[in-house]
């Protein structure tokens, strides 16, 4: 269907999804469920991919500075950037955006089709607002525990495998990742990882929101759902990554 | 008191709902009554403002529902308990949280008065030992009164009840609609029913509505019934062989 519809239909249920509570404490206690569900809950999957990526790019980074003009502190400057930079907020948030944008949208779409929904608005509840506005505050507050722990896991497995496989020694390593270190990165990244936290709570809850239907559908939502919410991410990227470092 | 004066309703193409126009008193049981398909279903959701209408107007004591904004349709949804056809339980929380949920959203009720109160409302549909358990771990039936006292946990002052006792035994059949009547009475609510069931027709049915292909084809109440010379009213009320034989003793 035309995307301007689908972008003015987006900006009004963020419109009712943000206006005011009915009761400010049932939304608290919803935005700490919401941070368990979401949050706490992609730890586990956060850790064992940061760990992985830190430990490829060093070994790979090794294998490639193979020539006498790179130091091979390189490396530690190599792994830190390219986490810092784009591993953690991108690629975390794609993976996130399939883990948790999938459940979000068929969570929202199954309630809808079940009538749960409709069952808020009868009662005079806001339904976007209490289903969509706490699980967007807790991803976008949640994205930057996320994101320092992978930064912080991805260097460490870095470390780790770097030692292990004897590409780099320990100082050389730790030189590598201290060497002209710009803090203004790590800030830039928690901004990207923000942004994209915002995207993957809200576009899957878009497209569960307006499901139609039955389980088909809510399954069509939740595919919908990730499928949009990658693309936006890597859009963003590409257009947060123009305005903040160029 | 709710009113409903020329209500018209399309889906696409199709018309479901023609010109309906109808009073539904307060204190009283109003029911619906029609064929499936009809368009029963999309009538009520056309009076709470689940579907748009087309044209027409619903009356909530003289309140014009679908002229309010957001907040004023909030407003009324607050006095409006619903028992939607499909039970419509959330399905993340226990039997007792679906019961407290609209107390905790509306009232300033401490934990244990929420909690007495479903007890109580739970107590009604016959369900005392059912608080801890999950949707997913009832029966279709046990569903349909769980929705029936969540509906009616706050109080409302119109409530509406698709096909309450669809899927449910004789006896507590009859328990659902002596309660729903009960309570209509007692607090003075304007309570919508929509069934199919003869025998809470017969039983409870104030004012009836006989709805057929969208259009009002008939109104009155419990005892016109019986007597309608209206044909497709006498093929829906004398459907089954049981009111067959009880015509024939007429
Ligand atoms: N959302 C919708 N979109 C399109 N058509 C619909 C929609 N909802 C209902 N209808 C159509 O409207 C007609 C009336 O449906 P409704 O649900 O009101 O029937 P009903 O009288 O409640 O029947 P039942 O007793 O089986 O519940 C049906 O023909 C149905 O196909
Ligand atoms: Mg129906």
């Amino acid at each position: 269907m035309n995307p301007l519809f689908h972008f003015g239909r987006y900006v009004i249920l963020m419109k009712r999804a943000f206006s005011k509570p009915e009761k400010s404490s049932i939304y608290i206690s919803r935005i700490f469920e919401e941070m368990n569900i979401l949050g706490i809950g992609s730890l586990g999957i956060v850790a064992i991919i940061s760990v992985f990526m830190g430990a490829v790019i060093t070994i790979q980074s090794a294998f490639n500075f193979e020539s006498p003009l790179i130091p091979i502190y390189a490396v530690g400057v190599a792994v830190r950037d390219s986490m810092i930079l784009e591993f953690s907020p991108a690629i975390i948030s794609l993976i996130l955006a399939g883990k948790v944008g999938s459940s979000i949208a068929s969570e929202i779409g199954t309630m809808r089709v079940t009538e749960q929904i409709d069952a808020l608005e009868i009662m005079g509840i806001n339904s976007a607002g209490y289903l969509i506005q706490p699980k967007i505050i807790a991803s976008v507050l949640f994205s930057p525990v996320l994101i320092v722990f992978s930064m912080f896991l991805g260097i460490l497995g870095g470390y780790v495998f770097g030692l292990l496989t004897g590409v780099v020694t320990d100082y050389e390593y730790v030189y590598g990742i201290t060497y002209s270190f710009r803090p203004y990165n790590v800030f830039y990244a928690l901004i990207k990882a923000g942004v994209f936290a915002f995207i993957i709570a809200s576009v899957p809850a878009y497209h569960g929101y307006y499901t139609k239907g039955g389980s088909f559908e809510v399954g069509r939502s939740s595919t919908k759902g990730v499928v949009y919410s990658s693309v936006l991410i890597l859009a963003f990227d590409l257009i947060l990554t123009q305005l903040l470092l160029a | 008191m709710i009113q409903i004066n020329n209500i018209s309703k399309s889906f696409g193409d199709r018309k479901v709902l023609n010109d309906v126009t109808f009073t539904f008193e307060s204190g009283k049981t109003n029911i619906i009554i029609g064929q499936s398909g009809s368009g029963k279903t999309a009538l009520i959701r056309c009076m709470v403002g689940l579907n748009e209408i087309d044209s027409g107007e619903v009356l909530y004591d003289g309140r014009s529902f679908h002229t309010l904004d957001f907040k004023g349709k909030k407003e009324i949804r607050k006095e409006i308990g619903m028992l939607f056809q499909g039970s419509a339980l959330f399905d993340s929380k226990t039997v007792e949280e679906n019961v407290v949920f609209p107390l905790s959203m509306f009232t300033d009720l401490s934990e244990a008065e929420k909690r007495e109160r479903a007890n109580f409302c739970l107590q009604r549909v016959n369900l005392p030992n059912a608080g801890k358990l999950y949707p997913s771990e009832l029966s279709g039936g046990m569903k349909k009164r769980v929705a029936i006292a969540r509906a009616i946990s706050v109080q409302p002052k119109y409530l509406y009840c698709d096909e309450p006792n669809s899927g449910l035994d004789p006896k507590t059949s009859i328990v659902i609609d002596t309660l729903i009547k009960e309570i209509t009475e007692e607090y003075g609510i304007t309570t919508v029913v929509i069934t199919h069931d003869m025998n809470s027709v017969l039983e409870i049915g104030d004012n009836i509505l006989f709805i057929y292909n969208g259009v009002k084809w008939w109104e009155g109440n419990h005892s016109d019934i019986l007597k309608t010379t209206n044909q497709e009213l006498q093929d829906f009320v004398y459907a089954t062989k049981f009111m067959k034989e009880l015509k024939t003793k007429f």
